[in-house]
């Protein structure tokens, strides 16, 4: 009995002192088990080795998001060398809460009901779908956490090459295709982003994100600087898909397998939307990008713009994930228009958006999974009267449709009212207007799918009576995502909340 | 294959006497450039590169079969996965003697130089691992396509 005990009280004594290194475990956990997935050529173990590893991936996370609210900034040294010249984990508000959202889906993701014939890879080799998996969310969470500049450079190319494998892996044959073109379009985003860090690094002489912003007071080459801003800004807008720079989003989500388009919807573009927040507000500063480089006379049009093009384009999509991408384009609209607002209110409705959004893509991504599992198509006409057959699913696609469009009671409504606020605030009734009117747009294809379910007779040539409802393992996850979009949409003060301090330490200006 | 007699490797014999002697010196100077790298320039990966490179020169000469043979596939591929292994493990390691994640120092608890030579000899090691076994992966997937 003491025995046990000593060795209870042994073993919080180590758990205290390895909660030391939680910040670089994040990071150094999921990337460690890729190799070990793929060495156990097996696709159940690699199953179990992803769930594990990413379920202490998010306890560390949620353990260091507590003590980043109570005591402030954590910080880790690399090597043991002093950040401005080693390099330094850093959590702080903002990135240990997107951080959160990333270990949050990517370990929902994994013990999602596997649909084998949702994946082009050969018999017996499915472990390595988990070995990319879990580099690619070790890429992305390392994009958060880094307070190095070149470090995020690294881990965006982690997570691009990983996420460009996961894409061409689709069923269909046009998943290679979607994929090349997001490997092209990705590519190019990423050397904007590094002709942007030369360019800091040879005004500053430093990568730390904290240094390199204070450095950048005293830089009084305005014409590089507007470049460098420029590159860097084109660069994190390639790989975040605003307006102009989205055309590979749309195919890349159609075609990848339905577990992937969750995973990279719900966390791919909030990081880089993460990377895009950290460049205006951190390391050029508020005043610099809206006073001086005027970015809100740029972003505030283009966002404007994805609102009501993705939402538009969404209406007339056949394909329910091709309709899906295309509303993503727009709430990615609704995120930079959080940021183009340049009032604190709005900024708290495109960080709390990022969050809502994440929840309520992944919920739908996973509920189309369910479709295809069980249906065997994602086509909107095959898909009438199928919410009789699947009243489960369908029920979840109505609630996470509904926080799409901004109902009250759902996420959806939390962040719009933020957003048309932060416009009121800046006197930009236009803007709240539109924003209000874009929602409706969000009603005509939810409603689409609503009606297709529910008021309309089974094509010929479906045979939906064999339709049955997906298995447990898929809708528990689905339900999940949904009751979440629910529960934050009443109880704002953990996801508001935080956004609200993660705004005020962005806005603030000083890291 | 249709291939002219006189177009057959088979029948280049200059190229496969100095190929098979070359070899040795080809991985001699990968281990050197590898061991070298803890002092002035070198390292894994262009260790590792020249380590493949010896490799991909038998797989032209002789054939990828014969290739594959000295080292199979499979080896390489755990190679690829094993390297990363030993580059995070020194990390752990470097965690469990009380230090930072790759804080080598702490490798040896009394000569701080000398424990940062260990960590960066580890790691290294780590990389050579990786980088051969990727270059050469590479070349067996593009080799063996359409056969």
């Amino acid at each position: 009995m003491f025995g046990l005990l000593s060795t209870w009280s042994d073993w919080a004594t180590s758990l205290s002192t390895l909660s030391e290194h939680f910040p670089v475990l994040v990071v150094v956990v999921p990337m460690l088990s890729a190799p070990l997935c793929f060495l156990s050529r097996n696709g159940r173990a690699a199953r179990g080795i992803s769930f594990f590893a990413l379920l202490s991936c998010l306890l560390m996370v949620i353990h260091l998001l507590g003590r980043v609210l109570d005591e402030g900034v954590v910080s880790y040294r690399l090597g043991g060398w002093p950040p401005p010249l080693g390099i330094e984990y850093r959590y702080d508000q903002i990135n240990a809460f997107v951080a959160l959202i990333v270990a949050f889906v990517a370990t929902v993701v994994v013990p999602f009901g596997q649909n084998k014939k949702a994946f082009r890879v050969p018999a017996g080799r499915t472990n390595v779908i988990y070995a990319v998996y879990l580099l690619c969310t070790s890429g992305l969470l390392g994009m958060c956490v880094t307070g190095d500049l070149f470090n995020v450079y690294v881990f965006l190319e982690i997570s691009s090459l990983s996420a460009y494998t996961l894409v061409a892996i689709g069923a269909e044959r046009r998943a290679m295709m979607s994929a090349f073109s997001y490997l092209t379009m990705g590519t190019i985003g990423g050397l904007f982003f590094l002709i942007g860090i030369g360019m800091l690094y040879q005004m500053t002489g430093t990568l730390n994100i904290v240094d390199l912003s204070m450095r950048l007071y005293d830089v009084s080459s305005v014409r590089t600087l507007s470049v460098a801003f420029a590159t860097l800004f084109v660069g994190v807008s390639i790989k975040l898909a605003v307006f102009p720079l989205h055309q590979w989003l749309p195919n890349a989500y159609t075609y990848a397998p339905p577990k992937v388009s969750a995973f990279l919807a719900a966390t791919a573009t909030k990081v880089a939307f993460y990377v895009m927040l950290r460049i205006i507000f951190t390391i050029f500063g508020r005043e610099r990008s809206f006073e001086q480089m005027n970015l809100d006379r740029i972003l505030l049009p283009l966002s404007i713009a994805a609102m009501f093009m993705g939402s538009i384009a969404a209406i007339y999509q056949t394909n329910i994930k091709r309709l899906l991408a295309f509303s993503s384009i727009a709430q990615i609209g609704y995120m930079t228009l959080g940021i183009s607002l340049d009032s604190l209110t709005g900024l708290v409705g495109g960080i709390v958006h990022l969050f809502n959004h994440a929840l309520m893509k992944g919920g739908l991504f996973l509920a189309v999974a369910c479709i295809l599992f069980r249906l065997g198509s994602v086509k909107i006409d095959d898909m009438r009267g199928i919410g009789r057959r699947m009243p489960w699913t369908m029920g979840a696609v109505v609630v996470l449709g509904l926080g799409l469009v901004g109902v009250p009671g759902t996420v959806g409504f939390v962040s719009k009212w933020y957003l048309v606020l932060g416009a009121l605030e800046r006197e930009l009734y236009v803007v709240a207007f539109l924003t209000l009117v874009s929602s409706l747009l969000a009603v005509v294809y939810v409603w689409r799918l609503v009606e297709v379910a529910w008021f309309s007779d089974p094509k010929p040539g479906i045979r939906m009576a064999e339709v049955r409802e997906a298995p447990l393992t898929m809708v528990v996850p689905v339900w999940a995502l949904a009751a979440a979009t629910i529960y934050f949409g009443i109880f704002t003060e953990h996801s508001a909340g935080v956004a609200r301090l993660a705004a005020a330490q962005l806005f603030g200006g000083t890291p | 294959m249709n291939v002219p007699k006189h177009m057959r490797m088979r029948e280049k014999l200059i190229l496969r006497v100095a190929a098979k002697s070359l070899l040795p010196f080809f991985f001699l100077f990968a281990l050197y450039v590898q061991f070298h790298g803890d002092f002035g320039p070198g390292g894994g990966f262009q260790a590792g590169v020249i380590f493949a490179a010896g490799i991909v020169l038998y797989g032209l000469i002789y054939g990828i079969e014969a290739a594959q043979a000295v080292i199979p596939r499979i080896w390489v591929e755990i190679g690829v996965a094993v390297g990363v292994l030993i580059w995070g493990g020194t990390g752990i390691w470097t965690m469990q003697s009380g230090g930072r994640y790759l804080e080598y120092g702490k490798l040896d608890p009394e000569h701080f130089v000398h424990g940062q030579h260990l960590g960066i000899m580890f790691v290294e090691l780590g990389v050579l691992c990786t980088v051969a076994s990727g270059m050469t992966l590479i070349f067996y997937l593009f080799a063996g396509r359409g056969r």
